[in-house]
């Protein structure tokens, strides 16, 4: 079944239409590629899902998992399962990694009306998701971010994925800036997450993350609209022949 | 009388004026001290309250904001003093040894002022000023600025507080906390304390003060404090006054050389707060830091007033406050540094931040660096604004709510100076208070 429906969606910045008639569908389980050039809306996509202030949906409708995504707050949207992997992940000082987690996680669960996890249970999870990750011990104890390299402040947002356990992963460029070997960390850290109730939305410029990250649904979006669909070896294609064909399309 | 002193004018100026005649035959202590009393109460007639057009009073019109005088309080009887038995619960289970003032009078049988550590020496200054003490002729009245017409009106009126004295090379393990408790009466409360730490000596003392919401009490506290050289003395005031309480108060600190002085001023009750900090380094190689956190809501008005002076060569200072503003709040932070000429290779650096979560509230900062010496480092920094709504909502989308986001973010920036605090108890206390204070914004 639809887990995401996005039905002709438009959206506003300062009064700029950047989203303009957006149609999408992820059943559970999917893994989608949205890929596009610069400025395309991709991220603004991104954003509205996650509920971000000022993005403003003017016409259209989201659903996520038959729910209306516009009537909940953005901490309404985590507890419902919708995961944001920010492209630029926040730095924020005095608010020490492992605080930050516990509270998201017993946030979430305490809006969803299960049990908030004890402190060793706790401390276990995060141990064992983020050795696998190759987050040192160290980067925990450290404020949210700060002082972390590109790459750590990436993987940091898969640990979150990882611990929160989404029913839908938004990964927002998760690709730039990272190196081969932090690329494949994060990949498999994606991979293991993958089964038949959880879903995925990975955007990206390039081609590379989606051999790590295979998809199942490739789409193009160029001014604000999806223009074209396909299967994983569109997203080689585009590598190939680039966005061209497909912003002149919009243009004609 | 002379005929050139400016009028008392305002209701409250009178009444101080009629308070005082009243008062000094009957205010301990010998003819010096009368004498003392007699010439700070003239610095007060001649001033009057220091109102807006006073340059340092600039932010805090005392004239205006101090609408009535209120009557020198009573010794505490019995009522009083049972009232005052939970006081002190914002410091948690910390094991400090508490000399309790109630209505500005000590009260022994609340206090713990026996089995003393070697080295240590306790007493009230009601009985230091009536059996007369060394300690006090050498340093009453002349670490704390005279001029200033609130340590004026302090040491005209002084009626009680706390003389102590750390032996040279002493170390008191257990914190000395110094607690005020003010009653349910609308009376004004004079407390001058004096504390000499000397040479090598080590010590942490807590001053404290709190009041019932709701009285409309005024206290005036002075303290003063000399730490020798190579003593090391961490001090902390927690400013807890009644939600209607007048509270001004003020540290004057004159620091040796080789020492290490902290302190950390806490504020998160009073309507009107002015805490004043005065120190002098006066001897070489000193590292201190100052720093202090305030919470302020409703209409409540809390001024830091700071004045460092560098007498002597490569002393460092930080210097940290932070302010969280709500409602129609309003923080006040004015702080100098002073670097005499003889205070080379000083390194005092000054940062203030106040956090705004309301537009109607409001933060006032002046930094001021008078610098004489060529060969230093100083600076100051100031910032106001909100909290940083991309960082809310990336704490948000990890579906921590609106009011918890708010509140980790406002933890974390208090944090950055109460983290500054060694000790650890203490440390958490005021971070639990923080939270305390936050939840029940929170649930407003």
């Amino acid at each position: 079944m639809a887990l995401l429906e996005i039905e002709n969606l438009h959206v506003e910045i300062d009064g700029k239409e950047i989203l303009k008639g957006l149609d999408l569908t992820v059943n559970a389980g999917e893994v989608h590629a949205i890929m596009g050039p610069n400025g395309s809306g991709k991220s603004t996509l991104a954003y509205v899902l996650a509920g971000k202030a000022d993005y403003t949906p003017t016409k259209g409708a989201v659903r996520f998992n038959g729910k209306n995504l516009f009537d909940m707050q953005p901490d309404e949207r985590a507890a419902e399962g919708v995961f944001l992997a920010f492209q630029y992940p926040m730095e924020i000082p005095g608010v020490a990694t492992m605080t930050f987690l516990r509270t998201a996680l017993n946030a979430q669960r305490k809006k969803r009306g299960e049990a908030e996890f004890s402190t060793p249970e706790f401390i276990k999870k995060v141990r064992d998701l983020s050795g696998k990750l190759g987050i040192e011990q160290d980067m925990l104890r450290r404020a949210v971010n700060v002082g972390f390299s590109g790459g750590e402040k990436k993987r940091n947002e898969i640990l979150q994925m990882a611990l929160l356990e989404p029913r839908l992963a938004v990964l927002d460029e998760t690709d730039s800036g990272l190196d081969i070997d932090a690329l494949k960390i994060v990949a498999d850290g994606v991979n293991r997450l993958r089964s038949p109730q959880r879903s995925f939305v990975v955007i990206t410029h390039y081609q590379r993350l989606l051999s790590y990250i295979v998809p199942d649904i490739v789409h193009v979006l160029s001014a604000g609209r999806i223009v074209k669909t396909g299967g994983k070896d569109l997203a080689l294609e585009l590598e190939a022949r680039g966005y061209a064909e497909y912003q002149e399309e919009v243009m004609a | 009388m002379n005929a050139e002193v400016t009028p008392i004018k305002t209701a409250a100026e009178t009444t101080l004026a009629q308070n005082f005649a009243q008062a000094r035959g009957r205010l301990p202590g010998d003819d010096a001290v009368a004498a003392l009393r007699k010439s700070a109460f003239d610095v007060f007639v001649k001033e009057g309250l220091p109102h807006r057009r006073i340059e340092d009073w600039k932010y805090t019109d005392l004239r205006a904001l101090m609408r009535d005088a209120k009557p020198l309080a009573d010794p505490p009887g019995s009522a009083e003093k049972a009232a005052a038995k939970t006081a002190g619960a914002l410091l948690g289970d910390i094991d400090a040894r508490r000399l309790v003032f109630v209505d500005g009078a000590f009260v022994a049988e609340m206090s713990d002022a026996a089995d003393l550590e070697p080295g240590l020496s306790v007493r009230s200054l009601a009985e230091a000023l009536a059996d007369g003490d060394p300690a006090l002729e050498a340093h009453l009245g002349k670490l704390a600025p005279g001029s200033n017409v609130a340590v004026a009106l302090n040491t005209a009126l002084m009626g009680d507080g706390a003389v102590i004295s750390v032996a040279a090379g002493a170390t008191i393990e257990r914190p000395l906390h110094l607690l005020f408790v003010a009653s349910e009466k609308p009376a004004a409360t004079f407390v001058r304390s004096l504390v000499v730490v000397e040479a090598g000596a080590r010590a942490m003392l807590i001053e404290s003060y709190e009041g019932p919401a709701g009285a409309d009490y005024q206290s005036n506290a002075v303290l003063e404090l000399l730490v020798g050289d190579n003593a090391h003395v961490d001090h902390v005031k927690i400013i807890a006054a009644g939600s209607d309480a007048l509270h001004v108060s003020s540290l004057a600190a004159a620091i040796g050389a080789q020492a290490r002085f902290n302190s950390f001023s806490y504020t998160a009750g009073g309507a009107v707060v002015r805490n004043q900090l005065f120190l002098k380094f006066d001897g070489e190689g000193t590292v201190a830091g100052i720093r202090g956190a305030a919470l302020l809501n409703g209409r409540q008005h809390a001024d830091t007033t700071l004045i460092a002076e560098h007498n002597a060569r490569g002393c460092q200072c930080r210097e940290v406050f932070k302010t969280v503003l709500d409602d129609q709040a309003r923080g006040v932070f004015q702080g100098r540094i002073i670097v005499r000429p003889q205070a080379q290779k000083t390194d005092a650096k000054m940062m203030t931040q106040a956090l705004l979560l309301s537009e109607h509230a409001e933060a006032d900062n002046k930094p001021e660096l008078e610098i004489f010496a060529d060969d230093v480092q100083c600076g100051h920094g100031a910032t106001a604004g909100a909290l940083d709504d991309e960082l809310k909502f990336y704490l948000m989308a990890r579906g921590i709510p609106a009011a918890e986001a708010e509140a980790l973010l406002i933890q974390a920036f208090l944090g950055e100076a109460i983290e500054g605090i060694e000790h650890a108890g203490l440390r958490e206390a005021l971070m639990d208070s923080v939270v305390a204070w936050l939840k029940r914004r929170g649930a407003r």
